[in-house]
């Protein structure tokens, strides 16, 4: 493993080391690395590329690594790769790709994963993205949640630069006394584009779902966030997107809510604008230029 | 010594387009070291003179010296640099950034406990249940007040402005609060305030209403306040 592959793992990883538990590798399309545990297994598939990784039932504070890295150009990489979490297991999820292109050719990871949640599991799955070098780094995450009753998903992204093109979907649907939560944190500078859609069905009673997203669009760039979320029992659902526009971005918000049942409970709230001029004057009667004031707002803003 | 010359300060209004004159040639010399609260009714350009002085907008005519040396043209972050340091009378809330966020680019170091602890003790928050708070609209209106001192304090300086410190501070801590004024002893201190206890803490004090204004020593002022309607302290043609 080189620099890169390192620096790369690193920021979308958290990985300084080899993982401790279970852990799979993926760079520029193969496996490179791979721990199955007892606990955690993981298997190639056979029908198509990808793994599936098999949590077994009561597994609990155990983690996974599935961190990918790609370094080459003109390369279109697409995995799949699904989550079994059996029976009142609860454990965290460390995903995320990484791209450096080094040439003029688009590099693209398409990550296809789906999640079942057996009855009472938990999970908290934390995804980054990160592109650097020269070239187009494209990626197009699909994620699927299939919660049974009494399950919980914690779900995090981030997104904080480099990434020429996203379009990131997200589907979940909801059966009884389930809890999702989605955090997500989008940077696009320079001509980026980043769409990003959430289809949340609440089937269940006492289904939540709460999906609070922050961008920073900067320069040129676009963002496009869709949210649609139904609600087919006694259910909950908040979706808050806020964004920050610089420069001549452009930032879009489409929020759909459907109610079938008079005991859903939606709200979506949007709140899209430049940085707000007294923040600015704030940090700038600190002492900070206004460029340092800026920078530190976004910063925090993305934390 | 920071001193005012012929400043006026006009806004158009958005809707009728038409000037407003918000304060009228000024010419003042702040005390040196000295404590001067500014008083005068809601809307005679209380804060306006104070972000005047701090750089956060500009005169629309006259100029502004500090220990002789015309800043006018000098913008709020040089302001800072100089030693100007200002609590606004709204604090604001920011998504993201934490109390030890705001301490940290005040005080330009990274702030252990035990050093916000000195900051927030002297506003009377502990700094344990305070320090990683988000400054986002979680925060009560007081505690955001007083965090705004704090950082203030943080930061340091040789000029302090206050814009209604007192305000949205409960009673029980408002003898600390005066306290926290007496202790920057040494330093020019501007207070805006309508509380009578810290109107009797001033070296001097700063009458405002409608195109008038009045600087004098405590004792020449506080007689002017008792005087009623309350726009015609200063004996103005206004009705
Ligand atoms: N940008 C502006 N546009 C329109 N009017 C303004 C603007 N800035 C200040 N004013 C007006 O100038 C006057 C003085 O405002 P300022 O905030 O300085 O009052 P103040 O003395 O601090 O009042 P208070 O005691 O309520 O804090 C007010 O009538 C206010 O409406
Ligand atoms: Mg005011």
């Amino acid at each position: 493993m080189n620099n890169i592959d390192k620096e790369l793992l690193k920021s979308v990883a958290d990985l300084h080391f080899t993982p401790l538990g279970s852990f799979n590798i993926r760079k520029n399309g193969e496996s490179v690395g791979r721990n199955s545990t007892k606990e955690i297994e993981i298997i190639t598939k056979k029908d198509k590329s990808g793994i599936d990784i098999i949590v077994k039932p009561g597994v609990k504070n155990k983690s996974v690594h599935i961190p990918v890295i790609i370094t080459v150009g003109d390369l279109t990489d697409i995995v799949y790769n699904d989550f079994y979490i059996g029976e009142g297991a609860d454990v965290i999820i460390v995903a995320g790709c990484g791209i450096h292109n080094p040439t003029l050719d688009d590099s693209r990871h398409d990550g296809i994963h789906a999640f079942y949640l057996e009855k009472n599991s938990k999970v908290k799955y934390i995804e980054k993205h990160l592109g650097t070098g020269k070239g187009g780094k494209i990626l197009n995450p699909i994620t699927k949640i299939f919660m049974k009753n009494g399950s919980e998903f914690e779900m995090e992204t981030l997104q904080i630069g480099g990434v020429t093109y996203s379009k990131r979907d997200t589907q979940a649907v909801l059966e009884d006394n389930t809890k999702l939560l989605i955090k997500e944190k989008i940077l696009t500078t320079e001509d980026q584009e980043a769409i990003t859609s959430f289809d949340v069905q609440l089937k269940g009673k006492n289904s939540h779902v709460q999906v609070v997203s922050r961008s920073v669009a900067k320069e040129n760039s676009k963002q496009s966030f869709y949210s649609n979320i139904s609600g087919e029992a006694e259910c909950f659902g908040h979706v808050e997107c806020d964004g920050i526009l610089l420069d001549k971005a452009q930032i879009i918000s489409v929020p759909k809510v459907d109610a079938k049942c008079p005991e859903a409970s939606l709200v979506h709230e949007a709140a899209i604008g430049k940085i707000a001029g007294e923040q600015l004057l704030k940090l700038m009667s600190l002492g900070l230029s206004h460029e340092e004031a800026e920078n530190l707002i976004i910063k925090g803003y993305l934390s | 010594m920071l001193e005012l010359k012929k400043v006026n300060y006009a806004v158009v209004d958005e809707k009728t387009k038409q000037e407003k004159v918000v304060l009228k040639d000024i010419t003042l010399a702040f005390p040196e070291n000295k404590l001067t609260v500014i008083t005068g009714q809601n809307g005679s350009g209380k804060s306006t003179l104070i972000k005047l002085i701090m750089g956060v907008i500009s005169p629309t005519s006259g100029k502004i010296f500090y220990n002789g040396k015309d800043i006018t043209k000098l913008r709020l972050d040089e302001r800072a640099n100089l030693g100007f340091t200002i609590a606004f009378q709204q604090p604001v809330r920011f998504k993201g950034l934490t109390v030890k966020n705001l301490l940290d680019v005040a005080s330009e170091k990274s702030n252990k406990l035990s050093d916000a602890c000195e900051y927030l003790s002297k506003v009377g928050l502990c700094a344990k249940n305070y320090i990683n708070r988000e400054l986002d609209s979680t925060l009560s209106g007081g505690e955001l007040k007083r965090i705004e001192l704090a950082i203030s304090l943080a930061k340091g300086g040789n000029l302090y402005l206050f814009d209604e410190p007192e305000a949205g501070i409960d009673l029980w801590s408002f003898e600390n609060l005066v306290d926290l004024f007496k202790g920057l002893k040494g330093k020019t201190v501007i207070i805006v305030s309508h509380q009578e206890k810290i109107l009797e803490k001033a070296d001097y004090l700063l009458l405002i209403e409608n195109d008038n204004y009045k600087l004098g020593t405590k004792k020449e002022i506080l007689p002017l306040l008792k005087i009623e309607p309350k726009c015609k302290k200063l004996g103005g043609q206004n009705e």
